[in-house]
């Protein structure tokens, strides 16, 4: 009996995916008024809400730019954290329409786990931090050290990989949050902390005295952190990736937030077409061609965003690096809008 | 013959000799220190070891207190002023307070969580304390609605009317009960339910539009903080107690069913732990909803914490139904009570008492489990610590001023619930001391 009973709950699950596929995300956000999209439950310069209770961070500036470009409304926005164990689920069981939580992108989580990576917000690396008094001066000298590592990330994978194929050995600490992480590492509990290059200079840069402190030059892996919606909704894919498209464009074309937020005839062709002064690429996406504007608008173009969050002007002090323009020997770059 | 004895002795005394002082060795604090601190040579020595740790522990914490900082804006604000000084920062609980206690919740509505807090304490006095007047007990009643409907606000008659269901329940138990006890009791619950489900939405929205009574609406992800660990454990503590009773006389009862259900419920609880529950009810009973239904998380949060409760609370019960003696029923099958009448008048108080030490130990247990939410990304008051405040760059590096700060939140409650537990096993003493 208890058999036909699971067996009817997962005919109804399916009946109601069914119901689900019926309705396009879009619809729902614009029938909803308010698009949901989980953040982190907190990481420093990326996502977490301030005394006023507003979310602020690189990442939750996509999902404000999103909104606006979609409901015409930054702030019509219910953020959902997550942590690293349910993101794919909420973001799988419908609970959210977009996942922007520096999630890396890799192979299987695009394929096996049906998601669809909408683009590229932040080229990051892993990295290791060590104290300067250890005296090591390059990751291959850390055979036998003991490493604290958040648990449920890639990170804990690359490690792995890393130190095998140098067939050197550690110890992992297996550790939760970055919080957590920061005290364990000052505690002298591990020897090495090792996570994102911009989470480690973000944690360093909270230290008492940063300057006890070394990040090695090995950058052990490739860490594309991007926003995620799932699969099968091509046109919501479509206007996620192009939002963030139109961000990226924006700031190569030099248009911030304020030129968008009154846009002018210009003599550029291209900045006309973002702005949706000339062209129709709004209502190919099913939006009105004035999306872009309103998503630069929100928060300002990638560069502004960058500066504002965890740029060199804020207490993290990232610099740009593997995230600047092509232009400008970096790694963004935009398909072109036509 | 007294005169002989006076003649032949040489004194005698008539008046008592005035009591002299105790010996200096056998009274005030010396002999306190004596019989306490140093009553063998082994224990003097253990209590100077003890004096030794804790004037080390003052000497190493006290500064850190004393060179606290409590206005800055910032952590780096906060080292700047203190220099070389070790100290704690302060400043983030001054200026992360009320989200401490209160998360995102609207600050113009902080008023209504106010109101509800001292509320809960009128509604709970009549409960506690048995020598207050039992006219506070139509409070108690009425709290629970009144409460929902301050803490989430929307209409007031959305609550009104689930309220208003329970009286119609009563009122058709009522009359069907002189018929047969049992029918009238399946009457009672049927109506209510018919009422819930199909009357009470229409005539809450006739009443709101005839007579608006509106707060403005709060949604439960707003809620944060302590607010989420006092919500969680007074509803999950309130609501299963009387789930836990019912679980323990069901799994004593003779009918194989409901003995079955009771006994399968309780081992399956008990032996799946609390944060399983949590994330069931977190993310997959998203899968099997419906999309777009809106089911609470909090409720979805509120729901599972009880069952894991009454299953604790059940195995507590029985164990102080065990305890009775096998007379005490027979005694009551002789008065010719019905299985009812046995159980409210002669057992459960018996057993109730027996059990009070476990059933506090569970729920204050329970208080501080409902941290554990913080693991599904709500933003209990750990979860608000862990989350936004050190993840906020203003904040990020600090720890044990939060901490020390939730631990402190904690131990006041917990504290409480535990004094008065003892208060309450003190009165409800009957053997002879």
């Amino acid at each position: 009996m208890k058999k036909s009973v699971f067996i009817g709950a997962l005919a109804f699950a399916g009946l109601a995916a069914g119901a689900a596929a019926a309705q396009s995300t879009l619809e729902e956000v614009t029938n909803r008024g308010e698009l949901r999209c989980g953040v982190s439950t907190g990481l420093v310069g990326f996502a977490a809400p301030n005394s006023a209770g507003e979310w602020e961070g690189f990442d939750v500036a996509v999902c404000r730019a999103v909104a606006a470009a979609v409901l015409g409304d930054p702030s019509a926005v219910e953020f959902i954290p997550t942590t690293g164990k349910t993101r794919f689920t909420s973001l799988n069981s419908g609970e959210i329409d977009m996942l922007a939580r520096n999630t890396t992108w890799t192979f299987s989580r695009d394929v096996d786990l049906n998601f669809e990576f909408t683009g590229v917000n932040y080229y990051d690396g892993q990295g290791f931090m060590v104290p300067a008094s250890l005296g090591v001066s390059s990751a291959t000298e850390l055979d036998g050290a003991t490493v604290c590592i958040q648990t449920g990330t890639t990170t804990e994978l690359n490690l792995a990989d890393f130190f095998r194929s140098n067939g050197m050995s550690y110890e992992p600490v297996p550790i939760e949050t970055n919080a957590e992480a920061q005290q364990q590492f000052l505690a002298g509990t591990c020897d090495v902390y090792t996570t994102d290059a911009s989470g480690l200079a973000a944690t360093r840069a909270a230290f008492p005295n940063p300057g006890d402190y070394v990040l090695l030059p090995e950058i052990v892996s490739k860490e594309p952190l991007g926003p995620l919606v799932r699969h099968g909704d091509n046109q919501w894919g479509d206007i996620v990736r192009w939002t963030l498209n139109a961000l990226i464009t924006a700031e190569e074309l030099g248009v911030t937030g304020a030129d968008a937020a009154n846009p002018v005839e210009s003599n550029n062709p291209e900045v006309n077409r973002l702005l949706g002064t000339a062209g129709t690429l709004g209502e190919m996406l099913g939006l009105d061609n004035a999306w872009a504007a309103r998503a630069i608008a929100a928060s300002g173009n990638y560069g502004e965003i960058f500066e504002a969050n965890i740029g060199e002007s804020t207490a993290i002090g990232l610099a740009r690096g593997l995230n600047a323009q092509w232009t400008d020997g970096g790694l963004l770059y935009s398909p072109p809008f036509r | 013959m007294s005169d002989t004895h006076s003649h032949s002795a040489a004194f005698v005394r008539h008046d008592q000799i005035p009591p002299s002082p105790p010996p200096a060795g056998e009274t005030g604090p010396v002999k306190w220190i004596r019989e306490n601190l140093a009553s063998s040579v082994s224990n003097a020595i253990m209590t100077v070891i003890g004096l030794v740790a804790i004037f080390y522990l003052a000497i190493w914490a006290l500064p850190w207190f004393t060179n606290s900082v409590w206005n800055a804006a910032d952590i780096r604000e906060c080292r700047e002023i203190m220099g070389d000084a070790r100290g704690a920062c302060f400043a983030v609980i001054e200026e992360r307070w009320l989200q401490l206690l209160f998360g995102f919740y609207p600050p113009e509505s902080y008023w209504r969580l106010i109101i509800s807090f001292f509320g809960l304490f009128l509604a709970l006095a009549p409960i506690l304390f048995s020598n207050l007047p039992r006219v506070l007990m139509v409070w108690t009643g009425l709290f629970p609605f009144v409460s929902v409907w301050l803490i989430w606000g929307g209409s007031f008659w959305g609550p009104a009317m689930v309220l208003a269901g329970f009286v119609v329940g009563y009122f058709i138990f009522r009359f069907a009960s002189t018929i047969n006890f049992v029918a009238g009791l399946a009457a009672g619950i049927v109506g209510a339910i018919i009422w819930w489900s199909f009357l009470l939405g229409p005539i809450a929205g006739v009443l709101s539009s005839i007579i608006p009574i509106e707060l403005a609406k709060v949604e439960s992800r707003e809620i944060g903080g302590f607010t989420i660990n006092f919500i969680l454990g007074i509803s999950s503590i309130s609501l299963s107690l009387p789930l836990g009773i019912l679980l323990a006389l069901g799994r004593q009862s003779n009918l194989f069913f409901i003995k079955g259900v009771c006994v399968v419920f309780i081992e399956f609880i008990r032996g799946v732990p609390l944060i399983t529950l949590l994330f069931v009810a977190n993310v997959i009973l998203a899968f099997f909803l419906p999309p777009g239904s809106n089911f609470d998380l909090m409720l979805r949060v509120i729901i599972m914490i009880t069952l894991f409760a009454s299953a604790y609370i059940a195995e507590v019960i029985r164990g102080g139904l065990a305890a009775l003696p096998t007379g005490q029923y027979e005694a009551a099958d002789a008065l010719g009570l019905d299985y009812w009448q046995a159980i409210r008048f002669i057992i459960l108080p018996q057993a109730l008492k027996i059990s009070i030490p476990g059933i506090v130990n569970i729920f204050i247990g329970l208080f501080k489990d409902t941290t554990l939410v913080s693991v599904i990304s709500m933003f209990d008051l750990v979860g608000m610590i862990r989350g936004p405040i050190l993840s906020s760059t203003d904040w990020s590096g600090i720890y044990w001023e939060l901490w020390f700060f939730a631990s402190a939140l904690f131990f006041v409650f917990c504290y409480g619930i535990s004094k008065y537990s003892m208060y309450l096993e003190d009165k409800l003493r009957t053997d002879h001391r």
